[in-house]
């Protein structure tokens, strides 16, 4: 599935800036230092705004097309912040075939965004995954890195709720 | 050079040791079938369109990536071979937009071409997921159709390996991957230089100039408008390969014959312009050595390379020529000097172009572009000789046939020093010829300066003018400029007059220029053999220094003054842009 850009405002404190800096550097002129510098950013930001793509561009002296081309491409990255809330669905094998797709509909019922995206407030992000080695408790959903298991689409809001 | 022994079906063949599989064969007069290879620029393997049989292999391999060994025994055309190039074929149509009979590339595409050669019998025997894409028009001189896109990434390739700048890129992944620039932007939101050099990559139908043809049949066919063409140095030398002649026949005589056929009102040499582009810039070039200012003077023909100038190194902008090129310069006179001397209305003319570039749609409508006031443009289109070509096969004009006609007078005289601006090197020649008779005082015995021809990356040479010293270098592609101008920025290349082209080979090799298969640029250098018509046509010329021709010495004598005069500085001159990224 293609990738969203986020809509919300970047924003970064002076201690993330050098962080990012200070990682390029250490990567400069190393050969294959794109994919590493990438998910070290991600790790800094959470994901990969616009504005740390150009900086990561010209600080290992590539075009900026190239980072965006790798960014998009591996499923590891995400162009959009994570909200308040992070909720994910999996939707792999085990999980489909116990229903995970009745709680997708309703979790982007409930937050009123699709897989992917972040509300425009900040509040939701959302996002549908593939298997999260949790089959077991399929169907699975996590919020804020929380593992619930063996939910119906009625548990759903609940669980939310309480992140709020 | 170390030789190899290989079979190749059957039959020995000696071949350079480390040739790829691809020239060996065509050394043995084979062409394998090929999408996204181009020879020294895109080697990736990845259409799976060259496959060969290969004794001892495992499976098929790709003849475009993997070098022969000797004894090797390849076979090019078995069974096997061509089911799997046909399948895999068939599986790049399944989500190409096969619009052939309306595509631009309708008879020059190489994707329909193969489809004819290995027997495609059903274009839609495989279904894709024809994922829709917006058409990029958001530029004055590209289209791109990325449903027309077969992914080959040639395109990437030339903007990103040969010309060193990358702003496309393969973005996303499966059956959303397109090519396209950093953040899916529109082009023009992109630092693209505009050279074209991907256009006359594609294999497709999915890049291609923006067409301004129907604006110039609109003007022919308006009786209150006058409508006046100039061609290029280079397109007298490219014209021909549109209509069946091999690369390196000049037929400008025929080009000529057509644009009159074509019902324009003025057909003129732009030669005429690039030697007064010469006048211009060597009268700067020498007032720049007495000052000592804003020294390396750098050519500014070339607005692919203003603009990548202006990008990328805009530390740079005050060291270009402030010279409008050629073409604008053209433009420029035809709507003051030429208007005034005829009586006509400069609202009324509508100066076209015929150029071997992208670049100078871009230019055309750039500030400072018009001599006679805002809203009149110096040059109104500029076609590139693509266009034009399509111009005579829409006239149903025998190109073939036609018998040479010669350029309509005033602006009929170009010098050989103008001719040879078409290829690397010869604005800086051109230069140097008038500017050391200047200097010297004295006639030039030996006109050639043979250390800046030729497509080596990065020329330089001294020549010592009398008791001055000119340091001169020159490169093109702006891969190659990028890297000229590093080595001027820390003293390692110190030059006092640089040429810069933004197209590898210079003009001769234009964005604009006819698109040859990949087939053919792997077999035939086109830049030399191209560069080689403006180099004979110079060496055949009795007047071959730009300051010799007598109507440029006209226009000075009746209109401009002296190079470098106030007038001349208001019509001949412009200015840049520092963009950055």
């Amino acid at each position: 599935m293609k990738k969203k850009m986020t809509t919300v405002a970047f924003t970064d404190t002076p201690e993330q800036a050098a962080q990012l800096n200070a990682l390029i550097a250490s990567y400069k002129d190393k050969e294959g230092n794109l994919m590493p510098v990438l998910q070290g950013a991600q790790d800094i930001y959470g994901y990969l705004p616009l504005e740390v793509m150009k900086t990561i561009a010209i600080g290992l002296d590539v075009s900026v097309s190239e980072v965006y081309g790798v960014a998009s491409f591996y499923s590891q990255f995400t162009l959009n912040p994570k909200g308040k809330v992070s909720i994910a669905v999996c939707l792999g094998t085990a999980c489909y075939v116990k229903g995970s797709g009745k709680l997708h509909e309703k979790c982007m019922e409930i937050t009123g965004i699709g897989a992917g995206d972040i509300s425009p407030d900040g509040k939701f992000s959302y996002d549908a995954t593939r298997c999260i080695g949790a089959c077991g408790l399929a169907p699975v959903m996590t919020v804020n890195g929380d593992v619930y298991g063996r939910i119906t689409p009625a548990d759903v809001e609940g669980i939310i709720r309480k992140y709020l | 050079m170390d030789m190899v022994t290989v079979k190749i079906n059957g039959r020995d063949y000696e071949v350079p040791a480390g040739s790829k599989i691809i020239d060996a064969a065509r050394i043995a007069k084979i062409d394998i079938p090929t999408l996204c290879y181009l020879k020294d620029v895109n080697e990736i393997g990845a259409c799976r369109l060259c496959l060969v049989e290969v004794k001892g292999a495992r499976g098929l391999m790709a003849a475009c990536v993997t070098e022969v060994t000797d004894g090797m025994e390849i076979r090019t055309n078995t069974p096997k071979v061509m089911a799997s190039r046909k399948t895999n074929l068939e599986l790049i149509l399944s989500t190409h937009k096969k619009e052939c009979l309306s595509c631009i590339r309708s008879g020059s595409c190489e994707l329909q071409k193969l489809s004819r050669d290995l027997g495609v019998t059903d274009e839609n025997r495989f279904a894709g997921k024809n994922v829709k894409n917006e058409k990029d028009e958001s530029t004055a001189f590209l289209v791109r159709d990325n449903d027309k896109c077969i992914l080959c990434r040639r395109c990437v390739a030339a903007c990103k390996n040969m010309q060193g700048i990358g702003v496309i890129e393969a973005l996303n992944r499966g059956f959303d991957t397109v090519i396209g620039t950093a953040f899916e932007n529109p082009l023009a939101a992109s630092s693209c230089v505009s050279c074209g050099q991907c256009i006359v990559a594609c294999p497709v139908g999915a890049l291609h100039e923006k067409d301004d043809t129907d604006k110039v049949w609109d003007a022919l066919s308006d009786p209150t408008k006058h409508v006046a063409i100039c061609t290029a140095p280079s397109i007298r030398a490219t014209l021909g390969e549109c209509f069946g002649f091999e690369p390196g026949v000049d037929t400008e005589g025929k080009m000529v014959a057509a644009l009159k056929r074509l019902g324009f009102d003025g057909v003129y040499d732009m030669n005429l312009t690039a030697d007064l582009t010469i006048m211009e810039e060597a009268t700067e070039f020498l007032g720049r050595m007495k000052t000592g200012e804003n020294l390396p003077l750098i050519t500014s023909c070339s607005p692919g390379w203003i603009k990548y100038c202006e990008h990328y190194f805009p530390e740079f902008t005050d060291n270009l020529s402030t010279c409008k090129s050629p073409q604008q310069m053209f433009g420029a006179m035809y709507k003051t000097y030429y208007a005034r001397k005829r009586g006509l209305d400069p609202a009324d003319i509508v100066f076209v172009s015929a150029i071997p570039c992208t670049a100078k749609k871009f230019e055309v409508r750039r500030p400072g572009q018009s001599a006679v006031g805002e809203g009149i443009y110096d040059v109104d289109y500029a076609i590139t000789t693509r266009e034009l070509a399509r111009m005579i096969e829409k006239a149903g004009i025998n190109y073939k046939a036609l018998d040479d006609e010669a350029f309509d007078k005033p602006f009929d005289i170009g010098s050989g020093a103008g001719a040879i601006f078409g290829a690397t090197g010869g604005v800086m020649e051109a230069a140097l010829r008038t500017a050391a008779e200047v200097i010297l005082g004295t006639k030039l015995e030996k006109l050639e300066f043979n250390d800046v021809r030729g497509t080596a990356p990065i020329k330089t040479a001294t020549y010592k003018l009398g008791d001055v010293e000119v340091r001169v270098a020159v490169t093109s592609g702006t891969k190659n400029a990028k890297e000229l101008l590093n080595k001027v920025k820390s003293g390692e290349i110190q030059a006092d007059f640089i040429e810069v082209m933004a197209c590898p080979g210079g003009c001769v090799n234009g964005g604009g220029q006819p698109v040859q298969s990949a087939a053919v640029k792997a077999a035939v250098n086109l830049k030399e053999k191209r560069a080689s018509i403006l180099y004979n046509a110079d060496s055949k010329m009795e007047l071959r220094k730009s300051h010799e021709n007598l109507a440029v010495q006209k226009l000075y004598d009746e209109f401009l003054g002296t190079p470098g005069s106030h007038v001349a500085h208001e019509i001949l001159h412009t200015h840049y842009i520092k963009r950055g990224l």
